[in-house]
Protein backbone atom coordinates (compact mmCIF):
# COMPACT_ATOMS: atom_id res chain seq x y z
CA UNK A 1 0.00 0.00 0.00
CA UNK A 2 1.44 3.32 -1.07
CA UNK A 3 0.17 6.76 -0.22
CA UNK A 4 2.11 8.30 -3.08
CA UNK A 5 3.72 7.12 -6.31
CA UNK A 6 6.04 9.46 -8.19
CA UNK A 7 6.47 9.25 -11.97
CA UNK A 8 10.08 9.76 -13.07
CA UNK A 9 11.04 10.09 -16.75
CA UNK A 10 13.16 7.07 -17.62
CA UNK A 11 15.84 8.94 -19.54
CA UNK A 12 16.57 11.74 -17.06
CA UNK A 13 19.51 10.85 -14.79
CA UNK A 14 19.14 13.93 -12.59
CA UNK A 15 15.70 12.74 -11.44
CA UNK A 16 16.46 9.03 -11.39
CA UNK A 17 19.52 9.20 -9.16
CA UNK A 18 17.51 11.04 -6.50
CA UNK A 19 14.49 8.73 -6.70
CA UNK A 20 14.97 7.43 -3.18
CA UNK A 21 15.06 10.85 -1.57
CA UNK A 22 11.96 12.68 -2.80
CA UNK A 23 9.68 11.20 -0.13
CA UNK A 24 7.47 9.01 -2.32
CA UNK A 25 6.30 5.65 -1.00
CA UNK A 26 6.88 4.28 -4.52
CA UNK A 27 8.63 5.56 -7.64
CA UNK A 28 7.59 4.74 -11.19
CA UNK A 29 10.46 4.64 -13.67
CA UNK A 30 8.65 5.58 -16.85
CA UNK A 31 9.78 3.98 -20.09
CA UNK A 32 6.53 4.80 -21.88
CA UNK A 33 5.11 8.29 -22.42
CA UNK A 34 8.00 10.18 -20.81
CA UNK A 35 10.56 8.75 -23.25
CA UNK A 36 10.69 9.65 -26.94
CA UNK A 37 10.72 6.73 -29.40
CA UNK A 38 14.35 7.46 -30.40
CA UNK A 39 15.51 7.21 -26.78
CA UNK A 40 13.68 4.05 -25.67
CA UNK A 41 16.85 1.97 -26.07
CA UNK A 42 19.00 4.30 -23.96
CA UNK A 43 16.30 4.74 -21.31
CA UNK A 44 15.85 1.04 -20.62
CA UNK A 45 19.61 0.61 -20.20
CA UNK A 46 19.75 3.62 -17.89
CA UNK A 47 16.84 2.48 -15.72
CA UNK A 48 18.30 -1.03 -15.50
CA UNK A 49 21.63 0.39 -14.29
CA UNK A 50 19.92 2.68 -11.77
CA UNK A 51 17.95 -0.27 -10.38
CA UNK A 52 21.12 -2.34 -10.14
CA UNK A 53 23.43 0.22 -8.56
CA UNK A 54 21.39 2.56 -6.37
CA UNK A 55 19.86 1.95 -2.98
CA UNK A 56 16.07 2.07 -2.81
CA UNK A 57 15.57 1.20 0.82
CA UNK A 58 12.94 3.90 1.28
CA UNK A 59 10.63 3.25 -1.62
CA UNK A 60 9.14 0.60 -3.84
CA UNK A 61 10.46 0.32 -7.40
CA UNK A 62 7.91 0.26 -10.21
CA UNK A 63 8.72 0.30 -13.93
CA UNK A 64 6.13 1.45 -16.45
CA UNK A 65 6.89 -0.54 -19.58
CA UNK A 66 5.61 0.24 -23.05
CA UNK A 67 2.20 -1.03 -24.10
CA UNK A 68 1.82 -4.57 -25.37
CA UNK A 69 0.75 -3.38 -28.81
CA UNK A 70 4.30 -2.03 -29.36
CA UNK A 71 7.59 -3.75 -30.13
CA UNK A 72 9.16 -2.24 -27.02
CA UNK A 73 7.52 -3.98 -24.05
CA UNK A 74 9.47 -7.26 -24.32
CA UNK A 75 12.71 -5.35 -24.84
CA UNK A 76 11.89 -3.34 -21.71
CA UNK A 77 11.27 -6.48 -19.67
CA UNK A 78 14.35 -8.30 -20.97
CA UNK A 79 16.48 -5.42 -19.70
CA UNK A 80 14.61 -4.63 -16.51
CA UNK A 81 13.61 -7.99 -15.02
CA UNK A 82 17.16 -9.11 -14.11
CA UNK A 83 17.33 -5.95 -11.93
CA UNK A 84 14.33 -7.11 -9.90
CA UNK A 85 11.86 -4.24 -9.83
CA UNK A 86 9.04 -4.72 -7.33
CA UNK A 87 6.20 -4.07 -9.75
CA UNK A 88 5.61 -3.68 -13.47
CA UNK A 89 3.04 -1.12 -14.57
CA UNK A 90 1.17 -2.27 -17.66
CA UNK A 91 -0.17 0.72 -19.62
CA UNK A 92 -3.43 0.65 -21.57
CA UNK A 93 -4.68 -2.52 -19.88
CA UNK A 94 -8.04 -2.88 -21.56
CA UNK A 95 -8.97 -6.53 -21.21
CA UNK A 96 -7.88 -9.51 -19.09
CA UNK A 97 -5.96 -10.96 -22.04
CA UNK A 98 -3.54 -7.99 -21.84
CA UNK A 99 -2.69 -8.94 -18.27
CA UNK A 100 -2.44 -12.62 -19.10
CA UNK A 101 0.04 -11.92 -21.90
CA UNK A 102 2.28 -10.01 -19.50
CA UNK A 103 1.71 -12.61 -16.79
CA UNK A 104 2.89 -15.37 -19.14
CA UNK A 105 6.07 -13.44 -19.97
CA UNK A 106 6.76 -12.78 -16.29
CA UNK A 107 6.14 -16.44 -15.45
CA UNK A 108 8.78 -17.49 -17.97
CA UNK A 109 11.21 -15.02 -16.38
CA UNK A 110 10.29 -16.34 -12.94
CA UNK A 111 11.16 -19.90 -13.97
CA UNK A 112 14.54 -18.61 -15.08
CA UNK A 113 15.41 -16.30 -12.19
CA UNK A 114 13.30 -17.59 -9.31
CA UNK A 115 11.34 -14.39 -8.73
CA UNK A 116 9.37 -11.91 -10.69
CA UNK A 117 7.43 -8.74 -9.97
CA UNK A 118 3.74 -8.10 -9.47
CA UNK A 119 1.61 -6.12 -11.89
CA UNK A 120 -0.13 -2.77 -11.62
CA UNK A 121 -2.74 -2.51 -14.37
CA UNK A 122 -2.96 1.03 -15.71
CA UNK A 123 -6.54 1.54 -16.82
CA UNK A 124 -6.79 4.41 -19.28
CA UNK A 125 -9.26 3.37 -21.96
CA UNK A 126 -13.04 3.22 -21.99
CA UNK A 127 -12.84 -0.55 -22.56
CA UNK A 128 -10.44 -0.91 -19.65
CA UNK A 129 -12.86 0.88 -17.32
CA UNK A 130 -15.68 -1.46 -18.35
CA UNK A 131 -13.41 -4.52 -17.88
CA UNK A 132 -11.85 -3.32 -14.63
CA UNK A 133 -12.93 -6.23 -12.42
CA UNK A 134 -11.95 -8.82 -15.05
CA UNK A 135 -8.53 -7.16 -15.33
CA UNK A 136 -8.14 -6.94 -11.55
CA UNK A 137 -8.91 -10.63 -11.12
CA UNK A 138 -7.17 -11.94 -14.25
CA UNK A 139 -4.06 -13.02 -12.36
CA UNK A 140 -2.87 -13.27 -8.77
CA UNK A 141 0.05 -11.19 -9.90
CA UNK A 142 -2.19 -8.10 -10.28
CA UNK A 143 -1.63 -6.11 -7.09
CA UNK A 144 -3.44 -2.90 -7.99
CA UNK A 145 -5.44 -0.94 -10.54
CA UNK A 146 -4.30 2.54 -11.48
CA UNK A 147 -6.44 5.18 -13.15
CA UNK A 148 -4.84 7.07 -16.05
CA UNK A 149 -7.25 9.93 -16.64
CA UNK A 150 -5.40 11.87 -19.34
CA UNK A 151 -5.50 9.09 -21.92
CA UNK A 152 -8.97 8.10 -20.74
CA UNK A 153 -10.31 11.61 -21.41
CA UNK A 154 -8.95 11.34 -24.95
CA UNK A 155 -10.72 8.02 -25.55
CA UNK A 156 -13.91 9.39 -24.00
CA UNK A 157 -13.60 12.41 -26.31
CA UNK A 158 -14.04 14.82 -23.43
CA UNK A 159 -11.99 17.61 -21.95
CA UNK A 160 -9.98 16.86 -18.83
CA UNK A 161 -10.91 19.31 -16.09
CA UNK A 162 -9.65 20.10 -12.61
CA UNK A 163 -13.01 19.23 -11.07
CA UNK A 164 -12.74 15.76 -12.63
CA UNK A 165 -16.46 15.30 -13.19
CA UNK A 166 -15.72 13.64 -16.54
CA UNK A 167 -13.88 10.81 -14.70
CA UNK A 168 -16.32 10.40 -11.79
CA UNK A 169 -17.73 7.16 -13.19
CA UNK A 170 -14.25 5.78 -13.95
CA UNK A 171 -13.00 6.56 -10.46
CA UNK A 172 -15.89 4.87 -8.72
CA UNK A 173 -15.93 1.87 -11.02
CA UNK A 174 -12.19 1.32 -10.54
CA UNK A 175 -12.39 1.54 -6.75
CA UNK A 176 -15.28 -0.92 -6.70
CA UNK A 177 -13.58 -3.34 -9.12
CA UNK A 178 -10.29 -3.29 -7.23
CA UNK A 179 -11.91 -3.74 -3.83
CA UNK A 180 -14.11 -6.55 -5.18
CA UNK A 181 -10.93 -8.28 -6.36
CA UNK A 182 -9.22 -7.61 -3.02
CA UNK A 183 -6.45 -5.39 -4.40
CA UNK A 184 -5.33 -1.77 -4.08
CA UNK A 185 -6.31 1.11 -6.36
CA UNK A 186 -4.45 4.33 -7.18
CA UNK A 187 -5.73 7.64 -8.45
CA UNK A 188 -4.56 9.55 -11.50
CA UNK A 189 -2.07 12.44 -11.06
CA UNK A 190 -3.24 16.02 -10.62
CA UNK A 191 -1.46 17.68 -13.50
CA UNK A 192 -1.23 21.33 -12.39
CA UNK A 193 1.95 21.21 -10.32
CA UNK A 194 1.52 24.84 -9.21
CA UNK A 195 -1.96 24.45 -7.72
CA UNK A 196 -1.45 23.12 -4.18
CA UNK A 197 -5.00 23.86 -3.07
CA UNK A 198 -6.40 22.04 -6.10
CA UNK A 199 -4.11 19.09 -5.46
CA UNK A 200 -5.14 18.94 -1.82
CA UNK A 201 -8.83 18.98 -2.73
CA UNK A 202 -8.43 16.40 -5.52
CA UNK A 203 -6.42 14.09 -3.24
CA UNK A 204 -8.91 14.34 -0.39
CA UNK A 205 -11.70 13.52 -2.85
CA UNK A 206 -9.80 10.46 -4.10
CA UNK A 207 -9.28 9.30 -0.53
CA UNK A 208 -12.98 9.76 0.23
CA UNK A 209 -13.85 7.47 -2.69
CA UNK A 210 -11.66 4.68 -1.34
CA UNK A 211 -8.44 5.02 -3.34
CA UNK A 212 -5.35 3.59 -1.64
CA UNK A 213 -3.12 6.45 -2.78
CA UNK A 214 -2.41 8.84 -5.61
CA UNK A 215 0.25 9.37 -8.24
CA UNK A 216 2.41 12.49 -8.51
CA UNK A 217 4.15 13.97 -11.53
CA UNK A 218 6.41 16.25 -9.51
CA UNK A 219 8.25 15.73 -6.22
CA UNK A 220 6.66 18.93 -4.91
CA UNK A 221 3.25 17.19 -4.93
CA UNK A 222 4.35 14.43 -2.57
CA UNK A 223 4.06 16.23 0.74
CA UNK A 224 0.38 17.03 0.16
CA UNK A 225 -0.49 13.55 -1.12
CA UNK A 226 1.34 11.85 1.76
CA UNK A 227 -0.37 14.08 4.29
CA UNK A 228 -3.86 13.49 2.93
CA UNK A 229 -3.38 9.72 2.73
CA UNK A 230 -1.87 9.48 6.22
CA UNK A 231 -4.23 8.94 9.13
CA UNK A 232 -4.68 12.15 11.13
CA UNK A 233 -3.99 12.22 14.91
CA UNK A 234 -7.76 12.33 15.48
CA UNK A 235 -8.34 9.28 13.29
CA UNK A 236 -5.60 7.38 15.11
CA UNK A 237 -6.98 8.39 18.50
CA UNK A 238 -10.48 7.24 17.54
CA UNK A 239 -9.17 3.95 16.11
CA UNK A 240 -7.28 3.28 19.34
CA UNK A 241 -10.41 3.99 21.37
CA UNK A 242 -12.43 1.61 19.16
CA UNK A 243 -9.95 -1.21 19.62
CA UNK A 244 -9.75 -0.54 23.36
CA UNK A 245 -13.55 -0.59 23.67
CA UNK A 246 -13.70 -3.91 21.81
CA UNK A 247 -10.98 -5.44 23.97
CA UNK A 248 -12.67 -4.23 27.16
CA UNK A 249 -16.08 -5.58 26.10
CA UNK A 250 -14.49 -8.94 25.30
CA UNK A 251 -12.82 -9.01 28.70
CA UNK A 252 -16.12 -8.25 30.41
CA UNK A 253 -18.01 -10.78 28.32
CA UNK A 254 -20.21 -8.13 26.70
CA UNK A 255 -21.42 -8.78 23.14
CA UNK A 256 -22.39 -5.23 22.28
CA UNK A 257 -19.80 -2.46 22.17
CA UNK A 258 -20.55 1.25 22.04
CA UNK A 259 -18.24 4.26 21.84
CA UNK A 260 -19.16 7.95 21.81
CA UNK A 261 -22.81 6.94 21.51
CA UNK A 262 -22.22 4.83 18.41
CA UNK A 263 -22.38 1.04 18.20
CA UNK A 264 -19.08 -0.55 17.18
CA UNK A 265 -19.78 -3.28 14.68
CA UNK A 266 -17.46 -5.34 12.49
CA UNK A 267 -17.04 -2.74 9.68
CA UNK A 268 -16.17 0.02 12.20
CA UNK A 269 -13.66 -2.30 13.85
CA UNK A 270 -12.16 -3.21 10.46
CA UNK A 271 -11.77 0.47 9.55
CA UNK A 272 -10.15 1.23 12.89
CA UNK A 273 -7.69 -1.60 12.34
CA UNK A 274 -6.92 -0.24 8.85
CA UNK A 275 -6.15 3.18 10.34
CA UNK A 276 -3.83 1.65 12.95
CA UNK A 277 -2.15 -0.52 10.29
CA UNK A 278 -1.58 2.56 8.10
CA UNK A 279 -0.18 4.48 11.07
CA UNK A 280 2.16 1.61 11.93
CA UNK A 281 3.38 1.38 8.32
CA UNK A 282 4.33 5.04 8.52
CA UNK A 283 6.24 4.46 11.73
CA UNK A 284 3.66 6.10 13.99
CA UNK A 285 3.59 4.32 17.30
CA UNK A 286 0.09 3.22 18.34
CA UNK A 287 -0.90 1.49 21.51
CA UNK A 288 -4.18 -0.11 22.49
CA UNK A 289 -4.64 0.10 26.25
CA UNK A 290 -7.12 -2.04 28.15
CA UNK B 1 33.64 -5.98 -32.19
CA UNK B 2 33.47 -3.18 -34.65
CA UNK B 3 31.96 0.26 -34.42
CA UNK B 4 30.28 0.61 -37.80
CA UNK B 5 28.95 4.15 -37.65
CA UNK B 6 29.08 7.35 -35.66
CA UNK B 7 26.58 7.38 -32.82
CA UNK B 8 25.92 9.13 -29.56
CA UNK B 9 23.97 8.63 -26.35
CA UNK B 10 23.17 10.85 -23.39
CA UNK B 11 22.78 14.60 -23.06
CA UNK B 12 24.64 17.63 -21.78
CA UNK B 13 22.20 18.02 -18.88
CA UNK B 14 23.46 18.08 -15.34
CA UNK B 15 24.12 14.60 -13.88
CA UNK B 16 24.28 13.19 -17.42
CA UNK B 17 27.07 12.51 -19.90
CA UNK B 18 27.13 12.77 -23.69
CA UNK B 19 29.07 9.92 -25.26
CA UNK B 20 29.99 10.20 -28.94
CA UNK B 21 31.53 7.18 -30.61
CA UNK B 22 32.77 6.67 -34.16
CA UNK B 23 34.83 4.17 -36.15
CA UNK B 24 38.62 4.44 -36.00
CA UNK B 25 41.51 2.66 -37.69
CA UNK B 26 44.06 3.54 -35.08
CA UNK B 27 43.12 1.85 -31.84
CA UNK B 28 41.27 3.70 -29.09
CA UNK B 29 41.14 7.48 -29.08
CA UNK B 30 39.39 8.85 -26.00
CA UNK B 31 38.91 12.52 -25.22
CA UNK B 32 37.23 13.69 -22.03
CA UNK B 33 35.66 16.96 -20.98
CA UNK B 34 34.25 16.89 -17.49
CA UNK B 35 33.01 19.36 -14.92
CA UNK B 36 34.70 17.16 -12.33
CA UNK B 37 37.80 16.22 -14.35
CA UNK B 38 40.28 17.24 -11.65
CA UNK B 39 38.66 14.97 -9.05
CA UNK B 40 37.29 12.12 -11.14
CA UNK B 41 38.93 12.29 -14.58
CA UNK B 42 41.01 9.14 -14.10
CA UNK B 43 38.08 7.20 -12.61
CA UNK B 44 35.89 8.19 -15.56
CA UNK B 45 38.53 7.06 -18.04
CA UNK B 46 38.96 3.78 -16.13
CA UNK B 47 35.23 3.13 -16.46
CA UNK B 48 35.29 4.01 -20.18
CA UNK B 49 38.18 1.62 -20.83
CA UNK B 50 36.53 -1.12 -18.77
CA UNK B 51 33.27 -0.88 -20.71
CA UNK B 52 35.14 -0.91 -24.02
CA UNK B 53 37.02 -4.03 -22.89
CA UNK B 54 33.80 -5.73 -21.79
CA UNK B 55 32.40 -5.06 -25.25
CA UNK B 56 35.61 -6.21 -27.02
CA UNK B 57 36.15 -2.85 -28.67
CA UNK B 58 39.77 -2.03 -29.44
CA UNK B 59 39.22 0.43 -32.29
CA UNK B 60 37.00 3.46 -31.81
CA UNK B 61 37.10 7.19 -31.27
CA UNK B 62 35.19 8.45 -28.24
CA UNK B 63 34.43 11.93 -27.07
CA UNK B 64 32.98 12.13 -23.57
CA UNK B 65 31.29 15.29 -22.26
CA UNK B 66 30.58 14.62 -18.61
CA UNK B 67 28.38 16.81 -16.46
CA UNK B 68 28.73 15.02 -13.15
CA UNK B 69 27.21 11.67 -14.14
CA UNK B 70 27.19 8.83 -11.64
CA UNK B 71 29.14 5.74 -12.65
CA UNK B 72 25.93 3.81 -13.44
CA UNK B 73 24.80 6.64 -15.75
CA UNK B 74 28.17 6.76 -17.52
CA UNK B 75 28.05 2.99 -18.03
CA UNK B 76 24.51 3.18 -19.41
CA UNK B 77 25.37 5.94 -21.88
CA UNK B 78 28.52 4.12 -23.03
CA UNK B 79 26.59 0.92 -23.57
CA UNK B 80 23.84 2.71 -25.50
CA UNK B 81 26.37 4.54 -27.69
CA UNK B 82 28.22 1.28 -28.41
CA UNK B 83 25.03 -0.58 -29.33
CA UNK B 84 23.99 2.29 -31.58
CA UNK B 85 27.46 2.47 -33.13
CA UNK B 86 27.26 -1.23 -33.92
CA UNK B 87 23.92 -0.68 -35.57
CA UNK B 88 22.12 -2.79 -33.01
CA UNK B 89 19.32 -0.24 -32.59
Amino acid sequence: MFRSMLFLPGNTPKMLINANYFGADAVIFDLEDAVSPAEKDAARILVANILRDLDFCRCTKIVRINAIDTDDWKLDLDRILPRQPDLIMLPKASQPQDVLLLDEYLLAAERHSGRSPGIIALIETALGIENAYLIASASERVRALFLGAEDLAATLRCKRTKSGQEIAYARQRLVNAARAAGIDVYDTPFTDVNDDAGLSEDTAYAKSLGFTGKAAISPRQLQIINRVFSPSPDEIQYAQEVMEAIALAKEQGRGVVALRGRMIDAPVAAQAQQVLDAANRQGIKTEVLV
Amino acid sequence: MEIKKAAFAGTTDSCDVLVEISPSNSGLEITLESTVEAQFGEAILDTVRAILRENNIDRAALHIQDHGAFDCVLRARLEAAILRGRGAF
